[in-house]
């Protein structure tokens, strides 16, 4: 026990003097979760439109309002014909265009059904898409508003009802995403540095002629970065409720059980790095060549994994971080409790029993 | 018991296809309480040999018993017995001198208090640096924190791979007067160097080149063996002076020593010596002195390197 702490104590010194490293750590999930977040999120903002009123009544004037009042859309102009519309497109930074046709109002009272037209930029088809589902939300929106005032019949063809999300925002998605990126990056590059660490410095020459134990040596390698891991979940969430106003529907404490995890998945992951290999260069860069790209590619939360072919959908059930992220969603953003996410939760245990037990009937006993 | 009994010892490692012999069937003692050196220059295999003997590494052939014990199946037992400093300076550079020297005694199930006795002497000296990192210790003071962690769990033998090697002349002097003192406690002390200097302060030495083992016997034996009488020459012009001496036939070997040359003559008959210094004047060298001298282990290093041997033949 004696022994076991000394080992702990000389690795939390490791840790807590390598200030750079600890400050990369600590910068890492701030930064994503900020990027994530706000600069790389795929909702659209602030899209440049035109308006085109045939009619300029009082209901076209307050849907202009609206659709000018959503941080979605930036009303550039307004137009009097289809041909100024044509131009305002060709001359470029213009996405959609919103027409209502003439006589809007007095059609609608008159209970007969009337159509706004949306002309969309599609060159860049996704964006054409999202802004045209945007711009018929807010037609709805609208549609909705006036019913209980108006006893008008309403020609409604299409309910579509965003559930967990209601209002589309990205960081739903990114927030799980990025969890599970920080938690494997730190956890499996911190390990595998830190082991190779001690072969290239000689220092585990030294250890393995002393009557230490490896499973020691590894264990204690292992908790100053589980504790890491755990205080940079504490900021992730705290910055997703707070910064982002994303919070946490489900149990916190099993959140945080699954996290741990995951971690202790990927401190095992580190583990068996670092036995292959000898220089700390070689462990960066399997680190982040065999983990960055795969987690970030068939974890879900940047390429959905439904749109892959079948063979890249088989291995991204190797991906550990995929069924991390799919628990975070369920217990995050819909609130379920441990029963909805138990096969995962198996799932993930038994990729760590796995790894644990292979990277620990690898650990040298020997030099080479 | 023998302290350290080898036998056949042999250890390649693989270089592409072919295979590098580091050991190649090497066998000797070591004895009991002494302070025993392994003498070669870098690559003759001294560092494999150490890492056999503290269980790092398994030998392809032959066996290792270190303390009685076997180094391949008992390397549990041996790595409780057994203080180990590598060539490479190997303790943790960002943990302080004290925190080092803690985490060792604690490894090895000891403490500080316990057997400061045996290391006090040296540590005295790095004392004042206890709080400073070891990373940013002298090489003489970083020598000797890793002596004291080797030290810290008293243990029976004591191996130190090229302990001197970048280390001052005063430090490497006083290092030799520890080992001298340790060996009074009764700890047996194995030790390489690629200095041949450092041979004498040995009481028993083992020669090691290109894998093999050349002879193994106390330094002044070894002095004893070496068969002809040696001369030290000093003339104006050193670089002729050695390129003539190799041509003259009356040379049998020569070699460069610093401000001499060290020379062992074919005839050594009376009159040889001042054939040959005639002979050298009559080059244009000027001789300033021609001595007789006892040889020192590096010449009879040379003098048993099998490659030195080829070159005189032909």
């Amino acid at each position: 026990m004696k022994q076991f702490l000394s080992f702990l104590r000389k690795e939390f010194h490791h840790v807590f003097r390598d200030r750079k490293t600890l400050l990369l750590l600590f910068g890492m999930p701030i930064i994503q979760i900020v990027l994530f977040g706000f600069a790389l999120t795929n909702e659209i903002k602030n899209s440049k439109i035109v308006v085109c009123d045939y009619s300029k009544d009082d209901i076209t004037q307050r849907i202009t309002e609206k659709i000018a009042a959503s941080k979605n859309f930036e009303i550039k102009q307004s137009v009097l014909g289809h041909k100024e519309i044509e131009q305002a497109f060709k001359s470029g930074d213009i996405k959609l265009a919103v027409i209502f046709p003439s006589a809007f109002q007095t059609d609608l009272e008159a209970g007969r059904r009337v159509q706004v037209q949306i002309i969309a930029d599609a060159s860049d088809p996704n964006t054409a898409t999202t802004l045209t589902s945007y711009a018929t939300n807010i037609l709805r929106d609208f549609q909705q508003d006036m019913q209980p005032l108006q006893h008008a019949p309403m020609n409604i063809s299409t309910t579509a009802r965003m559930i967990y999300n209601p209002d589309l925002k990205g960081a739903t998605n990114f927030v799980p995403g990025v969890m599970a990126l920080v938690l494997m990056l730190i956890c499996v590059l911190m390990t595998s540095a830190s082991i190779v660490r001690e072969k290239e410095n000689g220092t585990m020459e030294v250890l393995l002629v002393s009557p230490m134990n490896p499973l020691l040596v590894i264990i204690s390698k292992a908790i100053p970065y589980l504790l890491l891991s755990l205080v940079n979940l504490i900021i992730i969430l705290l910055l997703s409720v707070y910064l982002l106003g994303l919070p946490v529907k489900g149990n916190v404490f099993l959140l945080f059980g699954e996290s741990t995890l995951l971690i202790i998945t990927a401190l095992s992951l580190g583990l068996l790095i670092s036995n292959s290999t000898s220089s700390q260069q070689t462990a960066m860069m399997i680190s982040i060549m065999g983990l960055l790209l795969p987690t970030v590619m068939f974890t879900g939360f940047m390429f959905p994994l439904e749109n892959m072919p079948k063979p890249l959908q088989i291995i991204s059930n190797l991906v550990p971080s995929k069924w991390y992220y799919t628990i975070v969603k369920n217990i995050m953003i819909k609130g379920l409790g441990f029963s909805h996410v138990w096969k995962e939760t198996l799932i993930l245990a038994g990729m760590t029993v796995f790894l644990l037990l292979v990277s620990l009937q690898k650990f040298k006993i020997r030099l080479s | 018991m023998p302290a350290v009994e080898i036998s056949q010892l042999v250890k390649t490692y693989p270089v592409g296809k072919n295979k590098l012999t580091a050991l190649d069937k090497i066998s000797f003692d070591v004895n009991e309480g002494e302070i025993f050196g392994l003498i070669g220059p870098d690559g003759a295999g001294k560092t494999s040999l150490f890492r056999i003997l503290t269980t790092l590494l398994i030998p392809d052939s032959g066996s290792a018993q270190v303390l009685g014990l076997d180094v391949v199946r008992d390397f549990r037992e041996i790595r409780k017995k057994v203080g180990y400093m590598p060539g490479k300076f190997s303790l943790y550079q960002d943990l302080t001198v004290e925190e080092n020297l803690n985490f060792f005694a604690t490894v090895f199930g000891t403490t500080i208090k316990e057997n400061k006795y045996l290391i006090e002497e040296i540590y005295v000296q790095i004392e004042p640096f206890k709080d400073r990192r070891a990373g940013k210790l002298s090489g003489g003071m970083k020598q000797k924190l890793a002596l004291c962690c080797a030290l810290i769990h008293k243990p029976s033998i004591l191996f130190l791979d090229e302990p001197t090697t970048g280390v001052d002349t005063v430090s490497r002097k006083e290092f030799w007067e520890m080992l001298g003192r340790l060996k009074k406690q009764g700890i047996t002390i194995m030790v390489s160097t690629p200095y041949m200097d450092e041979a004498t302060l040995c009481e028993r030495i083992a020669l090691i080149q290109d894998a093999k083992i050349m002879s193994v016997d106390t330094p002044a034996q070894i002095i004893q063996q070496f068969p002809d009488p040696l001369f030290a020459i000093r003339g104006d012009q050193m670089g002729k002076l050695l390129k003539q001496l190799r041509q003259n036939p009356e040379v049998e070997t020569c070699n460069a020593f610093g401000d001499y040359h060290h020379i062992t003559l074919k005839d050594n008959s009376a009159g040889t010596q001042t054939r040959l210094i005639g002979q050298l004047e009559k080059e244009n060298l000027h001789i300033k002195e021609l001595k007789a001298i006892t040889p020192t282990i590096e010449d009879c290093f040379i003098r048993l390197m099998p490659h030195n041997n080829q070159i005189q033949r032909s």
